[in-house]
């Protein structure tokens, strides 16, 4: 099914992704004055003080630095929490695994508006809210059963050989689960944490609601100015592009998973 | 076969955070939507009343139609182009892992980046679609609602038609050679190999995309508020908007409660579509 001529279609739909980002490349490199004086395809002066204003301003910068520390909080408990559960799933079968399964399933699919108002009354009663942690553990609603789905699929491709030869060796179960499972499913955890990262890096909603003055995470500093997202649109596109960056590492060093990440692990 | 015991242990570090981060809060939202409160002090129960209210109310149901109406536009657009472009995915080489690195990117694109680039790519005098339209000798005019429909719908197949490309191209990639050589042997024509040998083989990967966008789409919150902020008037508030302004701008708990616990089953009711979708039958089945 190798087409002789080139792939046109795709192609096509190529330039609809990357014309875009292209631009909002380019605006990232232009003043305010070059933006909104028409249309240009290449910066006439590129300059770098959109992202100079960027890196001199700690509200600025500190946004990502906030956005990541959740971020990489939640995709440690996600996991960790997982790894076991994920390993009863496949292992278990015991009754109610379709049941647990399918709750799972329904959290990931979970609209966050609809916990916003609880997770608000929650972490405000716990003395948590503008903490990584509320922040952390209010998306793991969504990355605790997709971690677990996750891991369910690499775990289940692991022989089970390989635990009863662990038990007969006298390992157990928990010695076993990070002398042997874990090591053996490194790359299946790599994926997982990846991804649970990347979910809650571009989740907006509940980030900024849960944060106050603390941690605001860049997206919150976006819209810190309201509707006049658009008072400065050479800083705020640079900003934008170092928000693209994370997603942009992570598809790299996961594109053989990518299908994976996106549908529970049940695409490979 | 693990013991029960190990069972519980090995579940009860998961279940302890879904507790949290996912039961209480939702017992809370049912609690809120049979009670009335003032000012979140004293509680009284009031049965069925906000449900009764609520579905009086024709902002809900408008709402709740947009956001119906967004989420079949986009997959109307959605499946049948990102099949369309997997279909003619080149097999191998570095265009094909190129183009799979791209049309990931706007995937894992924070939220409000894709409504910040979607509000300035529609912004008079600086954006590339009122440029566009200047092209034609038409106006982008964002005070319209067709206009501000197309900008979303834009918007929404430029953040989320990758995904589907990338489930159908694996998915079709799945597909072992022997059928394709077979095929050629018989002189099946295009459409038959399609017919008979790469649907029966995406049928799965894609119920489970449509299922996804489905999904996603109709609980789209982030991108449209940072987009149209709602408007021209409310024709672009969608379910997640008008419930997040009940409950937080209004602080109306009881309603917001209870078209919480009302959204909440049209959640459940697509994710068990989409449950029977992957797990057919207690023998799990290789997707």
């Amino acid at each position: 099914m190798t087409p002789r001529h080139p792939p046109l279609l795709p192609l096509l739909f190529a330039a609809f992704i990357a014309i875009p980002v292209y631009w909002l490349v380019t605006m990232s490199f232009k003043t305010n004055g070059e933006i909104f004086g028409g249309l240009t395809p290449f910066p006439a002066a590129p300059t770098l003080d959109n992202y100079r204003v960027i890196f001199s301003d700690p509200d600025w910068w500190m946004g990502y630095v906030h956005a990541a520390a959740y971020a990489g909080l939640n995709a440690v408990i996600a996991v960790s929490v997982a790894v076991p559960a994920a390993y009863a799933l496949s292992r278990g079968g015991f009754r109610g695994t379709r049941a647990l399964l399918f709750g799972l399933l329904a959290f990931r699919m979970m609209a966050p508006a609809i916990l916003l108002i609880p997770f608000v009354e929650i972490f405000t009663r716990a003395q948590l809210m503008d903490t990584y942690l509320a922040v952390a553990l209010a998306h793991c609603f969504f990355n605790v059963p997709l971690a677990i789905w996750i891991l369910e699929g690499f775990i289940s491709a692991v022989p089970r050989e390989l635990d009863e030869t662990a038990a007969l060796d006298g390992h157990s179960t928990g010695r076993f689960l990070i002398r042997i499972l874990v090591p053996q499913i490194a790359p299946g955890i790599a994926v997982t944490a990846f991804f649970c990262f990347l979910f809650s890096w571009v989740e907006f909603l509940l980030a900024n609601a849960l944060t106050v003055i603390d941690i605001k995470p860049i997206g919150a500093i976006m819209t810190r100015l309201g509707g006049v997202m658009t008072a400065d649109v050479a800083v705020f596109s640079a900003a934008s592009v170092i928000g693209l960056l994370p997603g942009l590492v992570l598809i790299l060093a996961v594109r053989k998973h990518l299908a994976r990440g996106f549908s529970l692990g049940r695409v490979t | 076969m693990l013991s029960p015991v190990k069972t519980a242990v090995l579940l009860a570090p998961a279940l302890a955070v879904m507790t949290v981060a996912g039961l209480i809060p939702l017992a809370i939202v049912a609690f809120y939507s049979v009670h009335d409160t003032f000012a979140g002090n004293a509680f009284i129960f009031v049965g069925l009343e906000w449900y009764r209210q609520l579905l009086a109310t024709p902002e809900f149901w408008a709402s709740l139609g947009r956001s119906l109406a967004f989420a079949l536009l986009a997959l109307a657009i959605q499946i049948p182009l990102g099949l369309a472009v997997a279909l003619k995915m080149p097999s191998s080489g570095w265009l094909s892992g190129a183009l799979i690195v791209l049309f990931a990117l706007p995937l894992l694109t924070p939220a409000i980046v894709v409504g910040y680039l979607w509000k300035v790519m529609s912004l008079e005098g600086a954006g590339l679609l009122p440029f566009a339209a200047g092209l034609f000798g038409g106006r982008w005019d964002m005070n319209a609602v067709a206009t501000s429909w197309a900008t979303l719908a834009l918007m929404d197949a430029w953040h989320w038609t990758g995904l589907v490309v990338l489930l159908c191209t694996a998915g079709l990639r799945a597909i072992p050679d022997d059928h394709y050589r077979a095929a050629r042997i018989d002189g099946a024509s295009r459409y038959a190999v399609f017919r008979h040998i790469q649907l029966p083989k995406l049928k799965q990967v894609l119920l489970i995309a449509i299922l996804l966008r489905f999904m996603d789409a109709f609980m789209v919150y982030t991108e449209p508020v940072v987009v149209t902020r709602g408007g021209p008037g409310v024709s672009t508030t969608f379910l997640s908007h008008e419930l997040v302004q009940t409950a937080t701008i209004q602080f109306d708990l009881g309603e917001g409660g209870a078209m919480s616990v009302l959204y909440l089953l049209i959640v459940l009711a697509v994710s068990w579509a989409v449950f029977r979708v992957i797990m057919p039958r207690p023998e799990r089945s290789d997707a």
